[in-house]
């Protein structure tokens, strides 16, 4: 086996004990980068090149991180702490500042910021002694399912099957971690955009509770949904992550002040005597089709329900108790009131992007307000002034009582449902996604249609609480299948216990060993 | 249905968001918009009570999670030029901006 190949806690265990140095780890992943990624995204860039490339990334930086591993080797020599995670490779979506590096949003009107200083999750995992290799894609500001809506082209594509989309907005971590270029990554997740693309490229996805890793340096979209959390190609090394994430900080008055468990450890109580719920709420989609102008509900693809009721038989083998009739009636009503809460708070902050602080200003012959103008004109993709228009108009004066506040309420019944679930059960198990990861081109443009893939994830986003994506095996087509796991607020433990549980039930299958053919 | 979002109601937004559009990505969003509004009607059709609050954020912050609030006091920051060397146009520490429309009083 490979260096880049090994787990985060593996390489931490062999850092540490002096079996590898961080250097050589750095090393190995560098070159697989160089074998599968090819090209960086670049503003301008050509969608189509390179088509059976990853292409994750947007920034590499080596030499930092060359200089991050010495110093973690350095350490070792000096017998000093190094960290839980020492030597181990990272890459950072691009929605988050780290000093002294573009920090681009994938957007035109970052393209040239360099951010002055460093998010709170990446310091807290750096000073643990990850290694960070670079920025990875997204859509731009995270607004997107599929990372296509992304500035910087060609956008990643999915490690299991190049024609086909990563999920996003993550989909640049997700790629990254499923092609074997990084064991860890740090995503976000507004409506489940980390845990889509987890589920889209067949690697373990973590939305914590909301606030209970710190959004400081998080370029902001929905500032009441969006939380910061691990992707990883296992619970264990995701649970790692979020160890050395979580926490209080000073610079952010909304990550809470509660006690961080020890997930490795907690993660090893199996599920024995948990109960885990079933929702039929989960197992259909309603949706609004564009092209007949009607909703259409319909339910998941046999195999992706396979997946849930297979994973629920095993997890009872190993003695949880399964309760199957927990009502989620408000489920459906997740992506309308996604549109309305989201699009307000996008367009709040995106105000902030004038052309005057930083950023990209447009050459202007008139005066401030035309500046203002063609500046958000030239440089704000599609998705953005989707995202400005829509919020204006649905917290406007005359539309807010019927719009926006009624998206607040719907929000109190979503969080309602589940606060009445996790009195019955400790955990909810149900799918990730309605399908698995789509074609590139073949959503993308219908605005709607690619905001419903979100829909069975929204829902944690809406209530705060937190959700895991488990890979649960392929389907016919050879594509990752997710499973998923929601808990109670701050009791990401319960996550790990189901997850991990799942993966020993299933460490013998086949589908563990399969690797994208890169 | 007609269109909620008209091009006149569509034109104010344009206005108030202070965005620089084409004609054709103009139709874009327009279309794109009233399409999401057709979804977000959906919601209409939830009973709610005049009693179900509204829910600035799902997790409840409560004196046991929340941290204490900051002194309210400005610390200047380390190294205001830094800051600055990302703004598209500065002259003696100060951001410059093109002419602010004005009215010169009599």
């Amino acid at each position: 086996m490979e260096l880049f190949e090994l787990s985060a806690l593996e390489i931490a265990r062999r850092v540490r004990s002096k079996q590898v140095s961080a250097r050589a780890v750095l090393d190995s992943h560098l070159e697989r980068i160089a074998r599968v990624d090819g090209q960086a995204g670049t503003l301008g860039g050509d969608p189509q090149a390179e088509p059976q490339k990853i292409h994750a990334f947007i920034t590499l930086t080596a030499d930092r991180a060359r200089a991050q591993a010495e110093a973690v080797d350095a350490k070792i020599a000096a017998g000093q702490e190094p960290g839980p995670l020492a030597g181990v490779p990272l890459t950072v979506k691009d929605i988050f500042t780290v000093e002294g590096t573009p920090s681009t949003a994938a957007s035109k009107i970052l393209a040239n910021f360099i951010a002055p200083y460093t998010a709170t999750a990446v310091e807290r995992l750096e000073a643990a002694g990850a290694i960070t290799l670079g920025k990875v894609n997204l859509d731009e500001f995270t607004y997107g399912s599929s990372n296509e809506s992304s500035a910087f082209q060609p956008a990643p594509r999915n490690p299991w099957d190049t024609s086909r989309v990563p999920g996003g907005s993550s989909g640049g971590s997700a790629a990254a971690v499923a092609a074997y270029e990084s064991p860890l990554s740090l995503g976000t997740d507004t409506a489940g955009s980390i845990r889509l693309p987890a589920a889209y490229c067949g690697v373990v996805g973590l939305k914590p509770t909301y606030g209970r890793v710190s959004r400081y340096g998080l370029i902001a979209f929905g500032s009441s949904l969006d939380c910061p959390g691990p992707l990883a190609r296992s619970v264990s090394d995701a649970a790692l992550a979020l160890q050395v994430m979580a926490g209080p900080d000073p610079r952010d008055a909304t990550a809470a002040t509660v006690a961080t468990p020890d997930y490795l450890a907690e993660m090893e109580k199996d599920v024995r005597g948990l109960k885990i719920g079933l929702s039929p709420d989960y197992f259909r989609i309603t949706y609004f089709d564009a092209q007949s102008g009607e909703l259409v509900e319909r339910a998941l693809p046999p195999e992706i329900q396979n997946a849930v009721t297979d994973a629920a038989q095993r997890l009872a083998l190993r003695g949880a108790e399964i309760v199957e009739d927990i009502a989620m009636p408000h489920t459906q009503y997740g992506i309308p009131a996604y549109f309305v809460i989201s699009r307000v708070e996008a367009a709040s902050n995106l105000h902030r992007y004038d052309g005057v602080k930083y950023g990209y200003r447009a050459q202007s012959a008139g005066d401030l307000r035309e500046m203002y103008r063609k500046t958000r004109g030239e440089a704000f993709g599609l998705q953005p002034k989707l995202r400005i228009l829509m919020g204006m108009y649905v917290s406007a004066a005359q539309y807010s009582e019927q719009y926006y506040n009624r998206a607040l309420k719907v929000r109190s019944l979503i969080r309602r449902d589940f606060d009445e679930a996790f009195g019955r059960v400790d955990a909810l198990l149900t799918p990730s996604t309605p399908d698995a990861a789509f074609a590139i081109g073949g959503v993308y443009g219908d605005s709607v249609l690619m905001q419903y893939a979100d829909q069975l994830l929204v829902t944690g986003n809406h209530a705060g609480v937190p959700g895991m994506s488990v890979p649960a095996g392929f389907n016919a087509a050879g594509l990752p299948v997710g499973i998923h796991f929601f808990a109670p607020d701050y009791r990401e433990e319960i996550l790990f216990r189901a997850g991990y549980a799942y993966e020993q039930a299933t460490a013998a299958e086949a589908w563990r060993a399969k690797k994208p053919a890169l | 249905m007609n269109d909620e979002i008209t091009p006149d109601v569509f034109a104010h937004l344009v206005d108030l968001a202070a965005l620089q559009l084409s004609a054709q990505e103009s139709e874009t969003l327009r279309r794109q918009l009233n399409n999401q509004l057709k979804s977000i009607r959906e919601m209409l059709a939830v009973p709610l009570d005049e009693n179900t609050p509204v829910a600035s954020r799902g997790v409840e912050y409560t004196p046991q999670n929340s941290p204490a609030l900051r002194r309210d006091v400005a610390h200047p920051h380390p190294a205001p030029a830094r800051l600055l060397q990302g703004a598209p146009e500065v002259a003696e520490g100060y951001l410059v901006v093109p002419e602010t429309p004005h009215q010169d009083l009599k």
